[in-house]
């Protein structure tokens, strides 16, 4: 396939990976961000290439796993409801409530539906005026632009039959919510590239510069994340903490401005609860004063309730990479994508499951 | 409905629609049965068609039995429809364990209101799909549910087929040394079918693989080629059938992914959408375990039936490693495990 088999080519990887090890010359622990990059490195084995001196543990980027509990059974509520079309996006349908997950809700006569756009939402409450159309809006950076748009459409349209339920997470200040936590060991980032392709990577200088730690703006393939380790290794070995971007053929500093724009307009910042981690502040978004009137938990009434996690569950300590799903004990035990115990189980780009699907016993 | 090219027989043409009455019991069922059903599948053969049940002359061999239920929408869809597919997938299912596929049963339970032409085109193409696969349908049943209790049509086929003496094709006869080859490119069925169903349009689109597999099986087991095992990769894709047989054989299967053919609007589909190819459903393809000595001629011979897609290959080998474990060699040239797709497939977010 054109502009993604030249990133996964063997041969280029092993050289790449041979000029990680060139210039590691002592043990360094690195994060990559995002849950697509996780995915990458256990699909594709790429810890198997990497020196041993180099550890890389895995961040909380999937946006499926941070969505706390008590949104998920908010979206339950709502979608249970017989006035309601609930749309979501698909993976996560399969993500457990405290009770039960999406697909629950639609064998037992909730109509649930699976969207690729939360623009189809808006057609389908366009279509059904008769019913409440809700669209769960969740994601990090890089699904907040259509998730607005979604919002500014309806009200173009005047419709008043079209909802988000939002949870929707940011990415710089889980970054700083790791590197100021004492308990920290990573030493260097590998940030998100589509996320940057939105938001640009300005807000990265000031983190880098306070914690002096590199971060370097990565791409999702293959050789991607191997190019962004090296650069990232490369300055932890000169002693080096800057902002460098490796997937230059995508990203530029400033990011797509229409779309931050637009997220600014329909959306502005609050504190947010990230499962498995807890709250960080101001690392979330909710609709904007002037687009209340589109919150499904307000519509509905929805309220705050507090659920407690399993105990047995590590997740997260794994998202802050202080540990590796496969040194938890419930890891393909008591927890398995089946029968997720937490945050890191739930999705396929979680940590757990990626470890569990690509790299059980091999 | 596009592509219709089958004409109502005239007896029928006052009913456009399927009513409640063609599943009653009276005249308009026998009607339906005699002028649609009986005309197309019964063509003058052994079959006493006034009877409950068809009586068939069997040799002494073993038989073979299999059954499905076919419930895709849509109805039709590129590269084939639902009635070439109840044909494809019970004949698939028999020449698996290395029978010749002989009677099929079909049984239907229709909607009201699905329209005439509709249910007429895909009988015709059941019938063209078991004349190509050499197998005969002789009994069936049909039942009308109300509109809104069924999705257009639902059919059942259930088949006998017949196991020649010495053949023997199991997950248990899998053995260490065994090579695995596939008949060629994978995930086409799956995404021909979501791009329909879910409008999501490709720049070069996807046409089901869908197809009888009885030639190239029936031409291989006659040359006596030392099979072990065949399975065809429907639901679950090819990660579903190396791991059920990896269980089945008690052995471990290496995969090289870089050997597995993709097509590229498929492959791009998976990317986009975030599916790995090889958990997503084929109707026209199965993995063959085979004796290093016979897997050049079995490549020859899947070879001479490759239609429209990639060519047959080579992707792996059974060692003697981990109980029911399948290791995949991916494409950077590094190991990981090749797991069973967990559930139905969901797209991601991002």
């Amino acid at each position: 396939m054109k502009y993604v088999d030249e990133f996964r080519d063997p041969d280029a990887a092993r050289e790449c990976a041979r000029k990680i090890a060139d210039i590691t010359t002592q043990e360094w622990t690195i994060m990559e961000v995002c849950g697509g990059q996780t995915h990458t490195i256990v699909r594709f084995g790429l810890q198997e290439i990497l020196p041993d001196k180099i550890n890389v543990v895995h961040g909380p980027g999937c946006p499926v796993c941070v969505t706390p509990l008590e949104q998920l059974d908010k979206a339950m509520e709502i979608a249970a409801r017989s006035d309601v079309i609930f749309c979501s996006f698909g993976d996560m349908l399969r993500v457990p409530g405290s009770e039960e997950d999406l697909r629950g809700v639609k064998a037992g006569g909730g109509d649930v539906r699976i969207v690729y756009s939360p623009l189809d939402a808006v057609k389908i409450a366009k279509d059904n005026p008769d019913k409440q159309v809700v669209f769960f809006a969740v994601g990090f950076e890089t699904t907040a632009p259509v998730n607005a748009m979604a919002v500014f459409q309806a009200e173009q349209y005047g419709l008043n039959n079209f909802f988000v339920l939002v949870s929707h997470v940011l990415v710089p200040p889980a970054i700083e919510a790791i590197l100021s936590s004492p308990e920290n060991r990573v030493q260097g980032f590998l940030a998100a590239g589509h996320v940057c392709a939105i938001m640009g990577y300005e807000e990265y200088f000031p983190l880098a510069e306070k914690y002096k730690t590199p971060i370097v703006v990565t791409g999702f393939e293959p050789l991607d994340i191997l190019h962004g380790v090296y650069m990232c290794i490369k300055q932890l070995e000169e002693g080096r903490f800057e902002v460098e971007n490796q997937y230059s053929r995508v990203v530029d500093v400033a990011g797509n401005l229409e779309a931050q724009n637009l997220i600014q307009k329909i959306f502005k910042i609050a504190p947010r609860k990230w499962r498995g981690i807890g709250d960080i502040p101001q690392s979330g978004l909710v609709l904007s004063d002037e687009y209340e009137r589109f919150n499904a938990e307000t519509r509905f009434g929805v309220t705050q309730t507090q659920v407690q996690e399993p105990e047995e569950c590590i997740s997260g300590l794994i998202l802050q990479g202080l540990k590796r799903p496969n040194e938890c004990p419930a890891f393909g035990t008591i927890c398995t994508p089946e029968k997720p115990l937490g945050a890191t189980m739930v999705s396929g780009e979680g940590a757990c499951s990626a470890y569990y699907k690509y790299k059980r016993d091999v | 409905m596009s592509g219709f090219s089958c004409p109502i027989p005239f007896s029928l043409s006052d009913y456009p629609h399927v009513l409640m009455a063609h599943g009653s019991g009276g005249a308009i069922m026998q009607r339906l049965i005699e002028e649609l059903f009986l005309k197309t599948f019964n063509d003058g053969q052994d079959v006493n068609e006034a009877h409950d049940s068809a009586v068939l002359d069997v040799p002494k061999e073993r038989i073979a039995m299999s059954s499905d239920s076919f419930v895709i929408q849509p109805l039709i869809f590129p590269g084939g429809d639902i009635g070439s597919l109840s044909v494809h997938g019970t004949v698939n299912d028999l020449a698996m364990s290395g029978a010749r596929p002989c009677y099929l049963s079909s049984s239907f339970i229709l909607e009201e209101g699905l329209p005439m032409e509709v249910l007429v085109q895909i009988v015709h193409s059941m019938k063209k799909a078991a004349d190509a696969a050499g197998v005969k349908i002789v009994t069936g049943d049909t039942k009308v549910v109300e509109r809104g209790h069924g999705d257009g049509i639902y059919i059942n086929t259930t088949g006998i087929g017949l196991v020649k003496e010495g053949v023997n094709i199991s997950p248990k006869y899998v053995r260490e040394g065994d090579l695995v080859l596939i008949n060629g490119d994978l995930g086409r069925h799956g995404m021909a079918i979501m791009s329909v169903r879910e409008s999501l349009s490709f720049e070069s689109p996807i046409k089901s693989d869908s197809t009888s597999l009885v030639s190239p099986v029936m031409e291989m087991i006659e040359e006596n080629l030392d099979i072990s095992c065949m399975r065809d990769a429907t639901r679950g894709g090819l990660a579903a059938v190396l791991n059920e047989i990896a269980v089945g054989s008690g052995l471990e299967i290496h995969i090289d992914e870089a050997k597995i053919p993709i097509n590229e609007a498929v492959s791009g589909a998976c990317e986009i959408l975030g599916f790995d190819p090889l958990h997503v459903a084929n109707e026209g393809r199965f993995a063959i375990f085979i004796a290093e000595k016979d897997a050049g001629r079995a490549l020859e011979i899947l070879s001479s039936y490759k239609e429209d897609g990639a060519m047959p290959s080579q992707i792996g080998k059974v060692v003697n490693g981990k109980s029911g474990m399948v290791v995949l060699n991916t494409a950077i040239g590094t190991k990981r495990i090749l797991d069973m797709p967990g559930g139905e497939l969901l797209p991601r977010i991002c």
